[in-house]
C-alpha cells in the first residue's frame, strides 16, 4: 500500500468531512436525551421509541413505500417498452422527436413537471391522493428506466433473438426466454433507480399529494417548518441506515457476482 | 459396377430441395440480390462464396426467413416459403457470432429448440446426449458459454442448430472466429457431420479455400449475382469469367486479341514484341476479338534453358520470389512489362534454389494449361 502524502491526506479528510459531517451530526443528535436539538444532554434512544408511536410518520412511511413499489414497477415496464421501441424500431417517422421527448423530463425542472401534473389532475377531476402520486412518480422515473435499459439494449446482439426465433420461439417467447433474462441486470437497476427516486422525491410529490395521503419527505419537510425535533433526527438516521444497507448490499452482490464470474472464466481457460 | 457419383445437379429428374426462382431483394435503392435463379439439392454441401457485400448473407437470411424476397419465390421441397415465419420453417441456422444464449448452459442451449417443440423430457435428454456425443462436448454439458473455448462454442452452436434435425442447415461464416489450424480440423469435422446426418448444408463464406474444401458445389457471387455455380474442381480449372478465375486461387490474366487457327485452337497476341500464345478453347472467338488467358502458376514451367518442344515459351526476368515453404512462386516479367506467375514445388529439403532475382528464365506451358476467356 502506498503511503499518502500530507497533501493527499488533508484533501481527503476535508472532502469526506464536507460530505459526511452534517450527517454525522444528525446521527449523533438523534441519540440525544434533550428535547433541544442543539444541546447535548447524554445518550438515549428515547426518540426512536417515540417515533414508533407517531402514527402520522408511520402512515407517511407506509404511503411512501406503496408509492415507491408501485410506481417503480410500472415505470420499469413502460420504460423497458419505450427503450425496446427506441433501440429496435429503427428509423420511423418522428423517431427523433419521440426519443427527445423521452429524455426531456430528465432535464425538465421538477417544479414544472409537478405543476403540469397538478393542472392535469385538476383538469380531469382526479382527487389527489396515493394514486396521483403514483402516476406522477411513474411519469418521471420511467425516463430514467428507459435510459438505463436502452444503453444495455444498444450493445445487445440481435442475432440472439434471431437464433431464438430460428429455434422455434414466437416473438413473445423470444423476448421472455432470451432477451429479458439477458438484459435483466439493467432492468433491475432501472427499477432500483426508480424506487430510490420515488422514495426521496419532495417537489413533485408535494404538487400531487393531497390531504388524504402524504409521503415521508413531505412530512419531514413540513415538520421542519415547525422546528427541528429530535424525532426527525431519529427518522432521518433510520432512512440513512436503510439507504446505506441497500447501497452497500447491492454493490457487494454485484462485486461477488463479478468475482465469481472471473473465477469461473479462469477455471474454464485452465481446463 | 460403376460407382454412383453424387451429382444430382446433372440429373434432369432430380427434384431440388431449394429452388430460387427469379429472386430479387432490394433494400431501399440498393439491390442486394438481382433476379437470381438457383437450385440446391438434398444432401448437398453448398457454398455461397463472395466478397463482403456481394449478397451471399442476404440469400441465406431469405432461406432462414429473416428477409423476404422483393420479387420471385423461394421453394423448399416444392413449397413457397415466403409466408412461413422463421420459427415454423424446417430450417435452422448457425450464426456467425454463434448467438449462444449466455444465461443457459451448453445442455440447455442445445435443448432450447427441442423444448419449443413440446417434446417429452426423456426424448429431449436423449437427443441432447446424441448431439453432445456427435460434437464431442459431453464433458462440457453443464458449463456456461463463457466457460468454454472458442472452438467448443462453435461446436455448441452447431449442435444446437442440428438438434431439431432440420431439412436444411444454414451456416453463416461458421469458422470465421477460429484460428487457421483449428479451422482446418473443423472443416473436416463439419464434412464428417454433414455426411453422418445427411442434412443439406448451405454455407456462407468469404474464404475460398474453405468453400473449396467442404462444398460439393460452390456459387461464386458478385454484386448480387451468382457468377458461376459449379463443383470446386470446375470452378478452379474451368472458370467461366475473368472474375471467377481471379477470385479463386492464384492466377495470371493475360489480355490480348484472339486469332482462330485450326478447329478449337486459337492464337492470342498480347504484346508487340512477343510471339502469340497458342491455346485450346471450347469457347468460340472471332478474329480480332478481345480475350484473356487465365493461367494458374502451377501450370507454368520455369527453366533456365529454352525448353525443347514447349508450345508456348517466353523469356523473362525474375522480379520477385515468394517462398512459402512447400512451394515457391516466381513473378517473371516479360520484356513488354507483362508479369506471369510460375510455381515450383520444393520437393527436396536441402537443394540449392535454382533461380534468384534478376535471373533470365524461360516460362513454358501447354495449349490446354490456360483457359481462354472473353476479355
Amino acid at each position: 500500500m502506498r503511503r499518502l502524502t500530507w497533501f493527499n491526506t488533508t484533501s481527503l479528510t476535508l472532502g469526506f468531512a464536507f460530505l459526511y459531517l452534517p450527517m454525522i451530526i444528525l446521527i449523533v443528535y438523534s441519540f440525544n436525551k434533550s428535547e433541544l436539538v442543539t444541546v447535548w444532554a447524554g445518550f438515549s434512544t428515547r426518540w426512536y421509541g417515540e417515533l414508533l408511536e407517531n402514527d402520522a410518520f408511520l402512515d407517511a412511511a407506509w404511503v411512501t413505500l406503496q408509492v415507491a413499489v408501485v410506481s417503480s414497477t410500472v415505470a420499469t415496464v413502460l420504460g423497458t417498452l419505450a427503450a425496446l421501441v427506441l433501440v429496435r424500431a429503427g428509423r420511423f417517422i418522428g423517431r427523433t422527436l419521440f426519443s427527445g421527448m423521452i429524455y426531456a423530463p430528465l432535464v425538465m425542472p421538477e417544479v414544472i413537471t409537478g405543476l403540469s401534473l397538478l393542472l392535469l389532475f385538476i383538469g380531469i377531476g382526479l382527487d389527489r391522493g396515493v394514486l396521483t402520486i403514483i402516476l406522477a412518480h411513474t411519469t418521471f422515473s420511467m425516463c430514467y428506466v428507459s435510459v438505463v435499459v436502452s444503453s444495455r439494449l444498444v450493445s445487445f446482439d440481435r442475432s440472439l433473438e434471431e437464433a431464438a426465433l430460428d429455434l422455434g420461439c414466437s416473438t413473445v417467447q423470444a423476448f421472455r426466454l432470451v432477451t429479458l433474462p439477458i438484459i435483466s441486470p439493467a432492468v433491475i437497476s432501472g427499477w432500483l433507480l426508480a424506487f430510490t427516486l420515488s422514495l426521496d422525491d419532495l417537489v413533485i410529490a408535494s404538487f400531487t399529494a393531497g390531504p388524504s395521503a402524504t409521503t415521508l419527505p413531505i412530512k419531514i419537510w413540513s415538520s421542519i417548518r415547525l422546528g427541528v425535533s429530535p424525532e426527525i433526527n431519529a427518522l432521518s438516521t433510520i432512512l440513512i441506515g436503510i439507504v446505506a444497507v441497500g447501497v452497500i448490499s447491492a454493490s457487494l452482490i454485484t462485486k461477488s457476482a463479478s468475482l465469481r464470474q472471473q473465477a469461473e472464466e479462469r477455471a474454464a481457460v485452465k481446463a | 459396377m460403376p460407382e454412383t457419383v453424387f451429382e444430382p445437379w446433372n440429373d434432369p429428374d432430380a427434384e431440388p430441395l431449394i429452388r430460387f426462382r427469379n429472386v430479387t431483394k432490394r433494400f431501399g435503392d440498393f439491390t442486394a440480390i438481382d433476379n437470381q435463379t438457383l437450385d440446391i439439392y438434398e444432401k448437398e454441401f453448398f457454398a455461397l462464396l463472395g466478397p463482403s457485400g456481394c449478397g451471399k448473407t442476404t440469400m441465406m437470411r431469405m432461406l432462414a426467413g429473416f428477409e423476404t424476397p422483393t420479387e420471385g419465390t423461394i421453394e423448399l421441397s416444392g413449397q413457397d416459403i415466403a409466408p412461413i415465419p422463421p420459427n415454423k420453417r424446417a430450417v435452422n441456422m448457425m450464426f456467425q457470432s454463434y448467438a449462444l444464449f449466455p444465461h443457459l448452459s451448453v445442455w440447455e442451449n442445445i435443448a432450447f429448440g427441442l423444448k419449443r417443440d413440446r417434446m417429452d423430457k426423456d426424448s429431449i435428454a436423449a437427443r441432447v446426449e446424441e448431439m453432445l456425443k456427435l460434437t464431442r462436448l459431453e464433458k462440457f454439458a453443464r458449463r456456461k458459454p463463457h466457460q468454454i473455448s472458442g472452438g467448443q462454442r462453435q461446436r455448441v452452436a452447431l449442435a444446437r442448430s442440428l438438434a431439431k434435425a432440420p431439412k436444411l442447415l444454414l451456416l453463416d461464416e461458421p469458422m470465421g472466429a477460429l484460428d487457421a489450424k483449428l479451422r482446418q480440423d473443423t472443416q473436416f469435422e463439419l464434412m464428417d457431420i454433414q455426411e453422418k446426418t445427411g442434412t443439406t448444408f448451405v454455407i456462407v463464406t468469404h474464404d475460398q479455400e474453405e468453400a473449396m474444401t467442404v462444398a460439393s458445389r460452390v456459387a461464386v457471387m458478385d454484386h448480387g449475382r451468382i457468377v458461376q455455380a459449379d463443383t470446386p474442381a470446375r470452378i478452379y480449372e474451368d472458370p467461366e469469367s475473368v472474375y471467377v478465375a481471379d477470385f479463386i486461387g492464384d492466377v495470371t490474366i493475360i489480355e490480348g486479341t484472339a486469332q482462330p487457327r485450326r478447329e478449337g485452337f486459337y492464337e492470342m497476341t498480347f504484346a508487340e514484341a512477343q510471339p502469340g500464345i497458342s491455346a485450346q478453347s471450347e469457347r468460340k472467338f472471332t478474329a480480332g476479338q478481345a480475350c484473356a488467358l487465365a493461367i494458374r502458376p502451377e501450370k507454368v514451367v520455369i527453366s533456365a534453358e529454352k525448353p525443347e518442344n514447349g508450345v508456348n515459351a517466353l523469356k523473362g526476368t525474375i522480379l520477385d520470389i515468394a517462398y512459402l515453404g512447400n512451394i515457391s512462386t516466381y513473378h517473371v516479367e516479360l520484356p513488354g512489362g507483362q508479369v506471369i506467375k510460375a510455381q515450383t514445388t520444393n520437393t527436396r529439403r536441402l537443394s540449392r534454389r535454382n533461380f534468384t532475382w534478376e535471373d533470365e528464365v524461360w516460362l513454358s506451358w501447354s495449349e490446354t494449361a490456360g483457359v481462354l476467356l472473353e476479355g
